[in-house]
């Protein structure tokens, strides 16, 4: 795990709830007070009303396969190992909108709108990724 | 109220792409067609006194505008640095025309050049928005392939669009491109096969349907109406602007398949007081084929969902009944940077000129460009017109 060379997180004091959340495979997102929105990525105030009153809550971690490509040339030079990988967004079942990876699942079964749930991968000693597989 | 019909391009310039800088940076190349686009205007340094430019990947600072001005030696009475990606370049003809109406200056040189990589010896590619670094590059989300990828993945599972309906865009484009000597890939015509049996980079999109990053840029310049009736050209007029924007990375756009071209295009044609079916040919942003077919459809030019089967049973080339790109579009004549949407208003000018060449649109005296930039976050629609 001490020689993963692929670009990190370098969690900032706004964002850090939600990776500690990560480290306990648990997924959590902000929730406005005021507007009641579910937001992310994590903000100081909420997009939508710009309220300050803003809370972690933990949410299903299920969601939908909203969009996905495969990679079969590295999008960086760190992931040349990992070719063929799945890039994807998905789509919360709160709402927001999530860049992961999809593990778990064989290319030719991939579709959008598929059923999908997190999926914690412990990168290094300090960071999980939260990925998805089909649920 | 508007800008509409205050202010015309009267002359322009173009550095032909090539693959690397060649020991050019990119103030070297934006002081070259700068040059030739004054020169062409029919104009000296000393008439220019607005700058717009845009920054380069290739060489970026802070307090750009104040670089470049201090580079040409140029004293303007208005001068900003235009930072809209790709859509810089169509974002400066009305930032210009606005400057001049508001009598803030005369004459606005507009110019962007940039090199495929950093020109400058210990010099960095600018860093990654805060949030795209967070939680997108982790996960392989760099820069734009794969985020163009999951635009036409979308589309294809909402609308059934083919692979090879967006291979057609790139076969017609690559028909205007071999019309074009400026352009790289400009040698020989390709096929649907082809495209589809390039390498598959990201997949639904293969090599051929990528733009190849190179070295190049681009000048025009924007002065007020009355002033360009004495112009030695053809007085290309902008008749309607229109601007969106609202995320950076994909995941955040309000909508994969319905893009910001939507807004943007609206607002251009309201300003015009013309429609898409008025157009005689368009110079949409094309960095992948998916962005051709997304931003026709939602410039209005077919119904949304229906770009695939669109581009499919039109002629896309230059002398076809949808003259799209004529110069080749940044897939076949060469994506220059942050200078690639400097090609589309440039081509647009062109053809309104007459100086189309064996490309030449017949009767073309209005049309349609796009500037895209990031991963269609940033939107800016022109309509263009002979006066
Ligand atoms: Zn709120």
């Amino acid at each position: 795990m001490a020689d993963y060379k692929k670009p990190l997180p370098h969690p900032t004091a706004v964002t850090l709830p939600f990776w500690e959340a990560a480290k306990r495979h648990e997924l959590q997102i902000q929730q406005c007070g005021s507007c009641r929105a579910y937001v992310f990525y994590p903000r100081e105030v909420c997009s939508e009303c710009l309220s300050p009153d803003m809370s972690w809550v933990q949410v299903s971690g299920k969601g939908i396969l909203y969009s996905y490509t495969i990679a079969q040339a590295p999008t960086h030079s760190s992931f040349t190992e990992d070719v063929p990988y799945v890039i994807a967004i998905v789509e919360l079942a709160e709402g927001p909108h999530i860049t992961t990876n999809i593990v778990g699942c064989k290319i030719e079964d991939l579709k959008v709108n598929m059923p999908v749930v997190a999926s914690f991968a412990d990168v290094t000693p300090d960071i999980t990724l939260v990925k998805f597989r089909p649920a | 109220m508007s800008i509409k019909g205050k202010a015309a391009i009267t002359g322009f310039a173009e550095m032909s792409p090539q693959k690397d800088a060649e020991g050019r940076t990119p103030l070297g190349i934006m002081a070259t067609v700068a040059r030739e686009a004054i020169a062409d205007a029919g104009l000296e340094k000393k008439d220019i006194d607005g700058l717009l430019t845009g920054w380069a990947m290739g060489e970026y600072s802070i307090l750009w505008p104040s670089v470049v001005a201090e580079y040409l030696h140029l004293q303007p009475r208005y001068f900003n640095q235009v930072e809209l990606g790709g859509a810089s370049a169509a974002g400066m003809v009305w930032r210009a025309a606005a400057a001049i109406d508001a009598g803030m200056c005369h004459t606005v040189l507009c110019v962007v050049g940039d090199t495929r990589r950093v020109s400058t010896p210990g010099r960095k590619l600018p860093p990654f928005p805060p949030n795209d670094a967070e939680f997108d590059a982790p996960y392989g989300l760099i820069a734009a392939n794969p985020g163009y990828a999951l635009i036409a993945r979308r589309h294809m599972a909402e609308f059934g669009t083919t692979p090879q309906q967006m291979a057609k865009v790139a076969v017609d484009q690559r028909k205007n491109a071999c019309k074009n000597p400026a352009a790289i890939f400009g040698a020989k015509e390709i096929t649907i096969d082809d495209v589809l049996n390039s390498r598959m980079i990201v997949d639904p999109l293969h090599l051929l349907e990528i733009v190849s990053p190179c070295t190049g840029g681009g000048a025009f310049i924007v002065t007020s109406a009355e002033q360009a009736k004495r112009g030695p050209h053809r007085v290309v007029s902008l008749l309607g602007a229109g601007e969106a924007g609202g995320h950076c990375s994909i995941t955040h756009a309000q909508s994969l398949t319905t893009s910001l071209v939507k807004p943007a295009a609206e607002s251009a044609f309201k300003m015009a007081g013309v429609s898409p079916k008025d157009m005689h040919f368009v110079q949409p942003y094309d960095c992948y084929t998916i962005t051709v077919i997304v931003s026709l459809e939602d410039a209005g030019f077919c119904k949304k969902g229906e770009g695939g089967r669109f581009v499919e049973e039109h002629d896309l080339s230059y002398k076809g009944d949808f003259p799209c790109n004529t110069h080749g579009g940044q897939l076949s004549f060469g994506q220059p940077g942050l200078a690639g949407g400097m090609s589309h208003v440039i081509e647009g000018v062109r053809q309104l000129m007459g100086r189309g060449g064996e490309r030449q649109v017949k009767n073309a005296t209005i049309g349609y460009v796009n500037g895209n930039g990031g991963i269609m976050s940033e939107q800016c629609s022109l309509i263009l017109a002979v006066q």
